[in-house]
C-alpha cells in the first residue's frame, strides 16, 4: 500500500473483530496476491465489509496482524495506508467539481500543479468523463458519479483498490457496463483489487478469486470455478447458486472418486471423495442435470416426476419430485422440457460423474 | 388528493392562531409606527431626511453594525466548536455539550447581563482577582464599553447559533469524511477542506440568525454598555420615551425593519428554512 504504481501484496493473519459481545469477524487468515482481483462475498452481517474496513484502516482489528508487502500495518492509520477506496454511494465531495474531486488525493500528496493537471486529465479521459470536468457530483448520473469515485481512488496509483458494493445503487444494464469497465481498469492498472459484494453472479464474473464469508467466518477461498463446482460446504454451495441435494447412503471410496446409493440406485462420483464416510449429501447444479427416457446401466440417474415448468427464454426451468420425495430443479432446453411434460411426466434425471459432489450429511 | 387537501387544511388551521396573534400584536401596531414616521411632528419625509443628516443616529447605526458583525463572528466560531462536540463527540461529551447549550435558555437575559457586570466591572471578580495576583495594577475597562456589550451578547447568542450548525452537521454523510482520510488526508485537513465546506449552509444560517438578532438587542447593551455604547434599539427607546421625538424613533424603526427584512430575504435565497432547525 505504500509504493505508488506498484500492486500490493496483503497478508492477514488471525484477524478478529468484536463489537461489544458481537463477533463480526473471527480468526481470518488470508493472502491477497499482487495484482489479484479478490471478491469478498457473503450475506449482510457476514463480516466481509468489516474486513474491508480493517484493510482500509477505518476499523482496528481486535486480534491478528495485517501485512502489506511484508510490513506490519495493523496500527497504521487510514490516511497513511492510502488504499484507494470506492464507497457504497460513492462518497464524493459534494462541494467540489469532478476535477477537484479527482485532484484531491494528489493535492494531499503535494504534487505540483502541472503534474496534478496532467494526471487528472489522463484519469478523466480513461474513465470517459471528458466534458464533465467542471460539474458538481449532484449534476451527474449514478454511473458518472461511479466513474468519478473510481477515478479519484485510482489517480494516485494506490497499491490496492478497495471497493465496497460499488454497484448496488445502479440499475441492471448500467451494472453490467460498470463491471466490464472495472475489469478493464483492473487490467490496465495492474493494481490489487479487493471487492465486496453480496451478489454471487457479480463475484463469479469479475474475480480472479472469491472469498466467501458467513457469520464472521471465512468459509472458502478459491477461483470462481473452484468455489462453484467444488464448494467446501453446504452454505457455500447454496450461496453461489441453485443446487439440488439428494441423500446418499453407503458412501465408499472407489478408484478416482466414490460410489454410493442414491434412491436405491448406485451412483458414481469423480474427483472429490473427501467427505467419505457412511451417509452424505450428493449435490448437483441444475444446469448439470439432464432429462432422459431411461438411465443406462452404470450411468448416474434417478427416476422423477415433472410437476412444474417455468419458461426462462433461453431455457426452461423444470421442477421435479423424485421417487423418494426429494425436490429437484433442472435447467433444460425448451423442447426437452415440453417433451418431458407431455410424456405422462415420468422421466429420468442423469448427470455426469464429475459434476456431482459430496457435502457432509446434515447441517453445514 | 383528498388526504393531501385535508392535510393542507389541517396545517393551515393549526398555524392560524399564531398568524392571527402576529398580525394583531405586531403587524397592525407596526403600521401605526409607519404612520407616525410620516406624520410626526409634521406630515412629510422630514424624519427620513433627518436620519440622513443626524450624526448621532448614523454613528449609532454604524456601531450597531460593527458590534453585530463582531458578535456574529465570535458566536458562530464558538458555536461551531460546541456543535462539533455535540453532534460528533462521544456519548459523554454529547451530554455535557447539550447541557451547556440548553442551560443558558433557562436564565433570563437580564440576570445574565447583571452576572457579567459582576464579573467584568472595575471591582468585579476578574479585575480584583487579576489585581490580587499582581498581574495588573489598575483595573481593566471590561464593562460600560463595547467590549462588555460584545461579551454579553455573544454569551447570549451562542446557543441560537448552534441549531442551524447542528442540522447541517447531522445531515452530513460520514462516508465522505472516511473517503477523504482514505485518500490520504489528515484529520485536520479533512476538517478544513471537507467538513467545514460541507456545513456551509449551516454557517450561513447560523450567522444570519445571530446577526439579525444582534441588531435588535436592547437589554444587554443598555446594561453592559452603561449608556456609552448605545445600540439602535436603545436609541429608539430614548427617542420614544425620553426625548420625546416619536417621529424620529418611528423612522429609525422602519429603516431597521426594512434592513432586517432584506437580510432575511437574502438568507432564504441561500438556505432553505428547513435547514435552520
Amino acid at each position: 500500500m505504500q509504493q505508488p504504481g506498484r500492486a500490493a501484496e496483503i497478508k492477514a493473519i488471525g484477524i478478529g473483530k468484536s463489537f461489544g459481545s458481537f463477533r463480526a469477524l473471527d480468526n481470518l487468515t488470508l493472502d491477497i496476491g499482487r495484482g489479484e482481483f479478490l471478491t469478498l462475498l457473503g450475506p449482510s452481517g457476514s463480516g466481509k465489509t468489516t474486513f474491508l474496513m480493517i484493510l482500509a484502516g477505518f476499523v482496528q482489528p481486535s486480534d491478528g496482524r495485517l501485512f502489506s508487502d511484508g510490513v506490519d500495518i495493523t496500527e497504521r492509520p487510514a490516511e497513511q495506508r492510502a488504499a484507494g477506496m470506492v464507497f457504497q454511494g460513492y462518497a464524493l465531495f459534494p462541494h467540489m467539481s469532478v476535477e477537484a474531486n479527482i485532484a484531491f488525493p494528489l493535492k494531499v500528496r503535494k504534487k505540483s500543479a502541472t503534474e496534478i493537471k496532467r494526471r487528472v486529465g489522463e484519469m478523466i479521459e480513461r474513465v470517459g468523463l471528458k466534458g464533465h470536468e467542471k460539474k458538481l457530483p449532484a449534476q451527474l448520473s449514478g454511473g458518472q458519479q461511479q466513474r468519478v469515485a473510481l477515478a479519484r481512488a485510482l489517480v494516485f496509483e494506490p497499491g490496492v483498490l478497495l471497493l465496497d458494493e460499488p454497484f448496488s445503487a445502479l440499475d441492471k444494464s448500467l451494472r453490467g457496463q460498470m463491471q466490464a469497465e472495472m475489469k478493464r481498469l483492473h487490467q490496465e492498472t495492474g493494481t490489487t483489487f479487493v471487492f465486496v459484494t453480496h451478489d454471487q453472479s457479480e463475484a463469479l464474473a469479475l474475480s480472479s478469486r472469491v472469498a466467501i464469508f458467513d457469520h464472521g467466518k471465512l468459509l472458502q477461498v478459491g477461483r470462481p470455478d473452484e468455489v462453484y463446482d467444488r464448494p467446501a460446504n453446504r452454505f457455500v454451495a447454496e450461496f453461489l447458486g441453485e443446487i439440488n441435494m439428494l441423500p446418499l447412503k453407503g458412501v465408499k471410496r472407489a478408484d478416482n472418486g466414490a460410489t454410493g446409493l442414491c434412491e436405491d440406485r448406485a451412483v458414481r462420483l469423480r474427483g472429490n471423495a473427501d467427505a467419505v464416510g457412511g451417509n452424505a449429501i450428493l449435490a448437483i447444479r441444475p444446469e448439470h442435470m439432464s432429462i432422459a427416457r431411461e438411465a443406462a446401466v452404470g450411468e448416474n440417474g434417478i427416476a422423477a416426476t415433472a410437476i412444474a415448468s417455468t419458461y426462462l427464454g433461453a431455457a426452461t426451468r423444470l421442477d421435479l419430485t423424485t421417487r423418494h420425495g426429494a425436490k429437484v430443479t433442472v435447467s433444460v432446453p425448451n423442447e426437452v422440457a415440453a417433451a418431458a411434460l407431455s410424456k405422462g411426466n415420468s422421466v429420468w434425471l442423469t448427470w455426469p460423474a464429475e459434476k456431482g459432489f459430496l457435502l457432509p450429511d446434515g447441517g453445514q | 388528493m383528498r388526504a393531501y387537501l385535508s392535510e393542507r387544511v389541517g396545517a393551515a388551521v393549526l398555524m392560524a392562531p399564531l398568524l392571527l396573534f402576529l398580525v394583531l400584536a405586531y403587524a397592525w401596531p407596526f403600521l401605526g409606527v409607519v404612520k407616525w414616521s410620516f406624520t410626526l411632528p409634521t406630515p412629510g419625509l422630514g424624519q427620513y431626511n433627518a436620519l440622513l443628516t443626524d450624526g448621532l443616529v448614523q454613528s449609532v447605526f454604524i456601531r450597531t453594525l460593527r458590534i453585530a458583525a463582531i458578535v456574529t463572528l465570535v458566536s458562530v466560531a464558538a458555536a461551531y466548536a460546541i456543535t462539533v462536540v455535540w453532534v460528533r463527540g462521544t456519548p459523554a461529551q454529547r451530554v455535557i455539550a447539550e447541557f451547556c447549550i440548553l442551560v443558558p435558555f433557562w436564565i433570563s437575559v437580564l440576570t445574565r447581563a447583571f452576572g457579567w457586570v459582576a464579573l467584568l466591572s472595575n471591582r468585579g471578580l476578574i479585575n480584583t482577582w487579576l489585581q490580587s495576583i499582581g498581574f495588573i495594577s489598575e483595573p481593566l475597562a471590561l464593562v460600560r464599553n463595547e467590549f462588555g456589550v460584545i461579551v454579553g451578547m455573544t454569551h447570549f447568542l451562542i446557543p441560537f447559533a448552534v441549531f442551524p450548525l447542528a442540522s447541517s452537521m447531522r445531515s452530513l454523510d460520514d462516508r465522505v469524511l472516511l473517503a477523504a482520510r482514505g485518500l490520504g488526508s489528515s484529520r485536520m485537513r479533512t476538517f478544513w477542506t471537507v467538513f467545514v465546506p460541507m456545513t456551509r449552509s449551516g454557517i450561513i444560517g447560523s450567522a444570519m440568525i445571530v446577526f439579525v438578532f444582534s441588531l435588535g438587542f436592547f437589554v444587554t447593551p443598555a446594561i453592559l454598555g452603561g449608556g456609552r455604547s448605545v445600540m439602535i434599539a436603545e436609541l429608539i427607546y430614548l427617542r420614544i420615551f425620553q426625548s420625546p421625538d416619536w417621529g424620529l424613533g418611528a423612522a429609525i424603526s422602519v429603516v431597521l425593519v426594512l434592513f432586517v427584512g432584506a437580510l432575511m430575504a437574502l438568507l432564504f435565497r441561500y438556505v432553505r428554512p428547513k435547514q435552520l432547525i
